[in-house]
């Protein structure tokens, strides 16, 4: 059944429309490559009963003629997303247990239009981090190699689990979330496409929260096509978070396939950084080339701030972390470690059930917003931050969307950069503006570099403009017929 | 503003986190190492720079103060580490 796990999301759609197969059977499919798939440590949990009984469902709806549009779908969940029901960790020992009594409000809209769960996906602990080693669950592996070689790459971070499975084709898309990259850098490292939306196009209530002004949920897909699919689905204003937009949401995937001519697109040169592989540089002027041709006008532009962007992303998300983290307290649900009095039961539960990088970052946050600090720090990042956006409102006076490079670099080895947090951290530095702006960002496969992986561009589009997105990016990824797939080695 | 060990002490407690002595040396080094790349912030003019709060220029959405939801106690309590009844089982907050 290997030909039913190859096909786009938009084609298993059709197939289950014209009744080629039945979202059983390609359910089934799904579930087996999963298990077949478990050297990738892809997902932290399995539910294939509950796939079975979802695709049953939803075959019996399309009988009845009553198919949603997603209806039939086998997908995969990142760890994040609170599923009724089903066991939710964050990939952190501190919720080890953890099971839902509600559903987040983007994977009730992806059940309503009919998708069906194949389970829960890796990710780095509470999304903190670039590369999946955080995970209490232990590291994704990247079912990318290099040519030749069979060192174990990482996928990216924190949506790692999402991006390998898709990748690998163990699910036809997966949901994720990026407060700094955590979609489109992943998506960069296994040649999938991610979006992040405008902030506010999906509701947050219901996943597992790091830093509340700049979470944002979106797909990870193998097509443009299939990530607008997606996105139209989980989008949408919800009034249980009140930071979610009243707004209506497009249907993205009616904007892949149109005409980009005329459109003005911004080339930010502070994006060209010290180190840069020749190849990405390389890759970007392809991209720019391809632009040309479908009959944009390219613009430089500058967004001066761009090197501030990391320094103060790295104050604003742990000052978040540390209060929304601050939750975790061994009492209502989750670890507790009991100690000698209450004040020891919190110190020794947190101890134990936060992973070193997340004490890290609750440890900065609490630096960062304790008396004294928070002027010199707390408050100089919030201006900072106001200054990107300020760039970006400039930039956009003058172009309709930037294309920069994704990650500075292909999909690095386990281990690398693990000893050296601002190593890591530098990962995002071409992400991180756009959360920080609250504007939605598609990172799209591109080529590969001279050991084969793939590498990413991204395109970055005005506050609710994503259908601008979904048209460059169907233009780009039509030029570069990007056709890679990682070979099947577990 | 080097973070030296008793800081990291400090924070720790603030944070509820319990760090043993041993590893705060090398907390320290870490966390002076991130401050230290973050000082580059101070390179920026900010004078006059309303902080950014909210990626969102819209004003936070009012509702009617009632009740939306609710009667859900089981619910509520089917992740305690501990219970009895219906109640959540903490230790002992005033002495």
């Amino acid at each position: 059944m290997s030909g039913l796990t190859d096909l786009t999301l938009k084609a298993a759609l059709d197939g289950l429309a014209s009744k080629a197969f039945s979202s059983e059977e390609i359910t089934r499919a799904h579930v087996e490559a999963v298990e077949a798939a478990r050297a990738l440590n892809a997902f932290v949990l399995e539910t294939p009963d509950k796939a079975i009984d979802m695709a049953k469902a939803a075959d019996a709806r399309r009988a009845r003629g009553e198919a949603g549009p997603l209806d039939g779908a086998p997908i995969g969940i990142k760890d994040l997303f609170c599923t009724e029901g089903v066991r939710t960790t964050a990939c952190s020992d501190i919720l080890g247990s953890f099971v839902p009594p509600y559903e987040s409000t983007v994977t009730a809209n992806l059940w309503r239009d009919g998708a069906v769960m194949l389970g829960k996906l890796n990710l780095d602990q509470f999304a903190m981090g670039s590369s999946n080693e955080t995970s209490c669950f232990g590291p994704v592996v990247n079912p990318w190699r290099k040519a030749g070689g069979n060192a174990d790459l990482t996928p990216g971070g924190s949506s790692g689990g999402s991006a390998a499975a898709v990748a690998a084709r163990l699910c036809l898309g997966a949901t994720a979330t990026d407060t700094g990259g955590s979609i489109r850098q992943p998506a960069a490292f296994t040649g999938t496409v991610g979006i992040k939306p405008t902030y506010g196009r999906c509701s947050r209530w219901g996943i597992v929260a790091f830093a509340s002004s700049l979470d944002q949920a979106g797909p990870i897909a193998r097509t443009v096509e299939d990530a607008a699919i997606l996105l139209t689905s989980m989008a949408g204003h919800d009034p249980k978070d009140s930071t979610s937009l009243p707004v209506d949401t497009p249907d993205f995937a009616s904007f892949v396939g149109k005409s980009v001519k005329g459109l003005r697109i911004g080339v930010p040169k502070e994006y060209r950084v010290d180190g840069m592989p020749a190849e990405i540089d390389a890759l970007w002027e392809q991209g720019i080339a391809w632009l040309k041709d479908a009959g944009c006008e390219i613009v430089e532009v500058s967004l001066p701030h761009t090197k501030y962007a990391l320094p103060a992303y790295y104050i604003v998300a742990p000052a978040e972390a540390s209060s929304n983290l601050a939750r975790y307290d061994g009492m209502r649900y989750g670890l507790r470690v009991d100690g000698a009095n209450l004040t020891e039961t919190y110190e020794k539960t947190r101890a134990a059930g936060f992973g070193e990088e997340v004490k890290r970052r609750i440890l900065i946050g609490a630096y960062v917003l304790s008396a004294g600090y928070y002027d010199a720090y707390y408050l100089k990042a919030l201006k900072v931050r106001r200054r990107i956006a300020e760039d970006f409102d400039a930039a956009f006076g003058k172009v309709d969307a930037l294309l920069t490079p994704t990650a500075p670099s292909a999909a690095f080895a386990l281990g690398d950069k693990s000893d050296d947090p601002v190593a890591m951290y530098l990962n995002d530095i071409f992400t991180v503006t756009v959360n920080l702006a609250g504007l939605p960002g598609m990172s799209l496969p591109a080529g590969t570099d001279k050991s084969g992986l793939p590498l990413g561009l991204q395109l970055i589009g005005r506050a609710l403009d994503e259908g601008t997105l979904f048209s460059l990016g169907g233009a780009l990824e039509k030029a570069a017929n990007f056709q890679g797939r990682a070979e099947r080695w577990w | 503003m080097a973070i030296d060990v008793a800081t990291v002490r400090k924070v720790a407690r603030l944070a509820r986190i319990a760090e043993p002595e041993e590893r705060l040396a090398s907390l320290a080094d870490e966390l002076n190492g991130i401050i230290a790349w973050i000082e580059q912030l101070n390179e920026v003019d900010t004078d006059g720079v309303e902080p950014m709060t909210s990626a969102e220029a819209v004003a936070l959405p009012m509702r009617e103060d009632v009740v939306t939801d609710g009667g859900s106690a089981e619910k509520v309590l089917a992740n305690a580490p501990k219970r009895a009844g219906g109640f959540f089982v903490v230790p002992k907050v005033v002495e």
